[in-house]
């Protein structure tokens, strides 16, 4: 059963994402992140998914993630991903999905970023 | 079943190479020789064949025409884009005019790209030829004589010297063609589009071009995966990236290298063929994206036997 962990760090609600995401859990994964997108808006913390513990991500949950995107955008809030493991980022390069979610090197650099 | 031969796998729109893009290749194939001299011809041919697929080839575009060659006596066709012209005079040339043939000709969908091809089928002109054009579109004759009027093409489609006949097949319905258990499925696509899986005794074969796939739709990614199931081929709609097709591409009807991977990998097929290519995309862009999809596979596959992936091109002919 997927779990996500929240921690503030530097001003940032940092969601710890780990496990699978593929057809099967990518339900769970929507559901589980739908709180938290609620308060992704604007004048509230940047929403950042730490992947560092994510061992794989298909399609379905590639999905979950842009409509994530979307909603923070339409909402003016801030929305991004962290610390992918080298497999989970060459799955981002080969599906563009790094063109459309905003992807950082780990956890720190992007609070420095978003915790402005 | 026996072979499949691609006679056109470019999307939407047939696409040649500039002159520039030529000069490219010639300049990399001098470099790569570097100064040497070849003894012979062989040598020269040898030499050739060594270099990239991206210099000594092109991935073509004449748009979607793929036969599929059967035990049978009869020649089985998918889509009549561009490609079509050089099938016919292929035709032609083997047996030309004093020995009629009967060809089934299976149409996607009735957009021009599928389609365009067919006025210029030399095997049509030829009486004693038969040709049977199966589809699951209502408006399939009308869409083939449509473009046989003026002022659409000089040649009106009463000119034809062949007996054409048309089958609307029914959709889930598997249907016996030559040997050949042909089942159609309904694809999502503007105006519908259809995929055809062919089985014979031993091997199975699926065109699924011109098809989008929602990744929310679970029910339909299992349906696919159904009739993908254990093909020794599936030739898939790979025209975009995932993100583009999920983004600002989302229903314009067409999938990514990245679904088709998952697709056959859940169907547990043997082997993927790219197809469908992106207009826009020269031979370097559409190399890339068949190196990332062995890649996707390789780092997908966990426990599953390997899937065999190719990006088809023009002339490209696979053994099955």
């Amino acid at each position: 059963m997927m779990q996500l962990t929240t921690r503030e760090q530097s001003g940032v609600l940092v969601v710890s994402v780990s496990g699978r995401i593929d057809h099967a859990s990518s339900e769970e994964f929507t559901r589980l992140l739908e709180p938290l997108l609620i308060n992704c808006r604007q004048g509230q913390p940047a929403l950042l998914l730490d992947f560092s513990g994510v061992a794989y991500i298909s399609s379905a949950g590639l999905r979950v993630l842009m409509m994530a995107s979307r909603q923070s955008k339409a909402q003016q809030g801030s929305f991004a991903i962290a610390a992918l493991t080298p497999l989970v980022q060459e799955v981002f390069t080969i599906s563009r999905f790094n063109l459309i979610v905003p992807c950082y090197t780990s956890v720190d650099t992007a609070c420095k970023v978003l915790g402005q | 079943m026996k072979q499949v031969i691609f006679w056109g796998t470019r999307g939407s729109l047939p696409t040649a190479p500039t002159g520039q893009v030529i000069r490219e290749k010639i300049i990399a194939a001098l470099a790569a020789a570097n100064g040497r001299s070849f003894r012979n011809r062989d040598a020269l041919e040898q030499f050739v064949g060594g270099l990239p697929f991206t210099v000594n080839n092109t991935f073509g575009g004449n748009s979607s025409c793929v036969e599929i060659v059967t035990d049978g006596p009869d020649h089985l066709v998918c889509d009549m884009g561009s490609g079509a012209r050089p099938l016919g005079q292929s035709k032609i040339a083997r047996y030309g005019t004093p020995n009629p043939q009967t060809y089934h000709i299976f149409i996607s969908h009735l957009h021009w790209d599928h389609l365009m091809g067919f006025p210029f089928f030399a095997p049509m002109y030829i009486p004693g030829n038969h040709i049977v054009i199966h589809g699951c579109h209502q408006q399939l004759e009308e869409a083939v004589r449509m473009q046989m009027r003026a002022p659409c093409f000089p040649v009106d489609y009463s000119q034809a010297g062949a007996r054409i006949d048309f089958d609307l097949m029914t959709p889930d319905l598997p249907h016996e063609i030559d040997g050949v258990r042909v089942t159609p499925k309904l694809q999502l696509h503007t105006g519908d589009s259809y995929g055809y899986r062919f089985d014979s005794a031993e091997k199975s074969v699926v065109y699924s071009t011109d098809s989008e796939h929602k990744l929310d739709d679970l029910a339909s990614f299992d349906s696919f995966a159904r009739f993908f199931a254990k093909a020794d081929l599936v030739i898939f709609d790979a025209m975009y990236s995932l993100a583009e097709a999920t983004s600002v591409k989302a229903d314009w009807g067409h999938s990514s290298n990245v679904v088709g991977v998952e697709l056959c990998q859940a169907a547990a097929a043997k082997r993927l063929a790219l197809f469908h290519h992106e207009p826009a995309h020269d031979d370097a862009q559409l190399f890339r994206l068949f190196e990332e999809s062995i890649r996707f596979e390789q780092i997908t596959r966990g426990d599953r036997p390997p899937l065999d992936i190719v990006s088809a091109y023009d002339g490209l002919t696979i053994n099955l």
